[in-house]
């Protein structure tokens, strides 16, 4: 070929865009628009999703509390004057619910409020059906209290709460059987009285769960400490198992059939639906292994097997991003596989497993459904003890008390059900920081 | 280069420290080295030379059974260590390299401080009993890699902060720290400028005092320059070793000459 058979090229200008020139532009521009098309979408989803929970939950941290003073009348609290607990664990709460009554109308009587509107009953259910277990609890605590006229802080009932909060109007409340718009315009009189007062509430993280007629009450207490006890039990059990594991596959298993099967298997476990660890959790923990229901070494062992491969996957990838050269030095040096591994491969590759167990822990803690399962579900009041026993004691954990609040009637639910996602997410999100500081902490050149 | 130079220098006639007899080599199919028969002499520098692919690093991974760590590679015949079989079965490679040392073709050291990087060796084999013994062999070992003077004053400096060229004597200072008698150099000046090439290789001349040396070169006239003996491989046979004076003045294979005039390779 010649270079006369070559087509003339036309004379060309740097300074004017041919066809192609200009399409290809285009098309960069398109896909440039739609990135940020895209990542518009997915700030405005989280704007929503934020505001929607932050504007419900943030009020479930504040409530309306109801302060008399109560006269502890030693005649009705412990008739034999012994101050024993035994004796004094015989009166019901409904002698301390007279003994409430009682103090609450004197006490409106002397603030000159007008109750003329109300029958005794309701006045009475301005108060939360569970203030008499409350003070009865706080005498049985300290029975030096009887006699004494203490400050006696109840809730208020959730009707009234959420008429302080802006959740309930009078116009609502004249349709409401659980209120009446006369009941709030007292609320309102003792709230000028000094009173009614809605202020910050610990006990919602503090209390446990409370019935479907006493959101007011409801706590996340039990929740927290049973995903406190089931990350415990995941921590101790999947990294050391999960980091031991990818060692052993990645540093000193031969390359062979079986391994590359394991390596396999151990991949799609990862992506194994959470529901299916809960039935595999309910056949063997608890049908063949006879470990309690709803106990946190249930949760805990459950969401480990979810949590492993994770593990596993993260710390290879970690250990594969060692570089060869470093493992070539220290056997050089006679080193021997495992000085080699636990002095040089394993602290460089430290970021990368602490990142992936936290990052593991973190979806372990959000996981719900494998709980559902094995019972988590249950309605519990009680704390469970100290580990080790605590561990084998019925708990709920945060997610599962999430799925139970959106489940009841009361509207007042909603409200606890999106405080108790801003405590989840609070969680998540201060252990993923501290994934990211980890990594930037320790990460090395090389 | 001056050609009669290279022939005039004395080869100090010294026993074997190492020996080896029909060593082959295969990477799964590969046969990758073929029946070679080397002495590697004692307090001796020895230059592997030859166009790449041509089995010399693969040879030089044998003596220390660094290749025992590759899954495919198979390793026959015999290589013995002051007349002991490397490759014997109650023979622990640990204990094997902490005699032969190893510097790699990339500088390496551990992403740890300086004093770590060299006190590493005789601390994993327990060659001091205390401190100030252990600050004594990371001195020594310091000054002998001729890098001691650079960074005395930050030993607790991290060792990859260094230059390419104090990487590698770093290398080197730590390979010698655990006292080898036989030290093996891959290439080691291959990322190096040729002001720090020349400061490693004067100290290889130094170092062979103290013990073998073998070093695999690129480089012809790094092999004239610092070896006393010379083996040239060509696709995994060992073409010609002798003399690096007679090799490169003299040699006695077509394919030798070939090679070091610049033909072949």
């Amino acid at each position: 070929m010649t270079d006369a058979s070559l087509p003339a090229a036309a004379p060309k200008s740097l300074l004017v865009a041919d066809g192609r020139t200009r399409r290809r532009k285009a098309a960069e521009t398109r896909f440039r628009l739609y990135g940020v098309a895209a990542i518009a979408i997915g700030l405005l989803a989280l704007v929503f999703l934020l505001t929607s929970v932050l504007g419900n939950g943030v009020n479930a941290f504040r409530q309306t509390f109801v302060e008399i003073p109560v006269t502890l009348d030693e005649a009705v609290l412990d008739k034999t004057g012994t101050r024993d607990p035994k004796a004094m664990a015989k009166v019901t709460t409904v002698s301390y619910g007279k003994l409430i009554q009682q103090a609450l109308e004197a006490e409106l009587a002397t603030r000159g409020i007008d109750t003329s509107a109300l029958t005794e009953k309701q006045v009475m259910s301005l108060m939360s059906k569970e203030a008499p277990a409350d003070l009865r609890r706080q005498v049985l605590a300290d029975p030096l209290l009887i006699g004494q006229t203490i400050t006696f802080d109840a809730f208020a009932t959730s009707r009234v709460d959420g008429y302080f909060k802006g959740r309930v109007t009078m116009e609502s409340a004249s349709r409401d059987s659980n209120i009446t718009p006369e009941q709030l315009v007292v609320a309102e009189a003792m709230a000028g009285a000094g009173l009614i007062e809605t202020r910050w509430n610990w006990r919602f993280l503090t209390a446990p769960d409370a019935s479907e007629l006493r959101p007011e009450a409801a706590g996340l207490g039990v929740a927290i400490l049973g995903s406190a006890y089931m990350m415990l039990i995941v921590l101790v059990l999947s990294l050391p198992i999960g980091v031991a594991t990818s060692i052993y596959l990645e540093e000193m298993a031969p390359k062979n059939r079986w391994t590359d099967l394991i390596e396999v298997n151990i991949a799609n476990l990862a992506a194994v639906p959470s529901i299916v660890y809960g039935i595999l959790a309910l056949a063997l923990f608890i049908n063949f292994m006879g470990l309690p229901q709803s106990a946190p070494i249930v949760g805990g062992l459950v969401l480990t097997l979810m949590t492993l491969p994770t593990i596993i996957i993260a710390t290879r990838a970690a250990l594969q991003a060692v570089p060869p050269s470093i493992r070539d030095a220290a056997l050089g040096v006679g080193a021997s596989k495992m000085q080699s591994i636990f002095h040089h491969v394993l602290p460089l590759a430290m970021p990368g497993i602490l990142t992936g167990t936290i990052l593991g822990l973190a979806r372990a803690l959000g996981e719900s459904a494998p709980l559902l399962l094995i019972g988590m579900v249950a309605f519990v009041k009680d704390f469970p003890s100290a580990p080790p026993e605590g561990l084998m004691q019925p708990a709920t954990a945060l997610p599962v008390q999430v799925y139970q609040w959106t489940q009841r009637s009361d509207p007042a639910f909603v409200e606890r059900a999106s405080g108790a996602i801003i405590v989840l997410l609070t969680f998540l999100l201060t252990m993923n920081a501290v994934a990211i500081i980890l990594r930037r902490r320790f990460e090395r050149r090389w | 280069m001056n050609v009669m130079q290279i022939a005039e220098r004395a080869t100090a006639t010294a026993t074997a420290k190492m020996t080896a007899r029909g060593v082959q080599v295969h990477y799964g199919e590969n046969h990758a080295l073929k029946d070679v028969d080397v002495d590697i002499l004692a307090g001796t520098v020895t230059a592997f030379i030859g166009p790449s692919g041509c089995g010399k690093s693969t040879f030089l991974r044998c003596l220390n059974r660094m290749n025992d760590t590759v899954a495919s590679a198979r390793v026959t015949g015999e290589i013995r260590l002051d007349g002991e079989d490397i490759y014997d079965r109650r023979v622990d490679p640990v204990t094997l390299r902490a005699r032969v040392g190893m510097v790699f073709q990339k500088p390496n050291p551990f992403p740890k401080s300086i004093y770590e990087n060299v006190a590493y060796g005789p601390r994993i084999h327990g060659l001091t009993r205390n401190r100030a013994e252990l600050d004594q062999v990371v001195e020594t070992s310091l000054r002998k890699a001729a890098l001691w003077n650079e960074v005395k004053d930050r030993l607790q400096a991290p060792g990859t902060g260094l230059s390419g060229g104090q990487q590698q004597r770093l290398c080197i200072a730590r390979a010698i720290a655990t006292a080898p008698e036989v030290l093996l150099m891959d290439e080691p000046c291959s990322a190096l400028d040729p002001i720090a090439t020349a400061q490693v290789e004067e100290l290889i001349d130094e170092l062979h005092t103290q013990f073998s040396v073998v070093i695999v070169t690129h480089s012809m006239q790094q092999a004239a320059r610092v070896s006393q003996r010379t083996a040239f491989f060509h696709l995994g046979h060992l073409v010609e070793y002798g003399e690096t004076g007679q090799i490169f003045t003299n040699p006695r294979d077509p394919r030798t000459e070939s090679y070091i005039t610049g033909r072949i390779g």
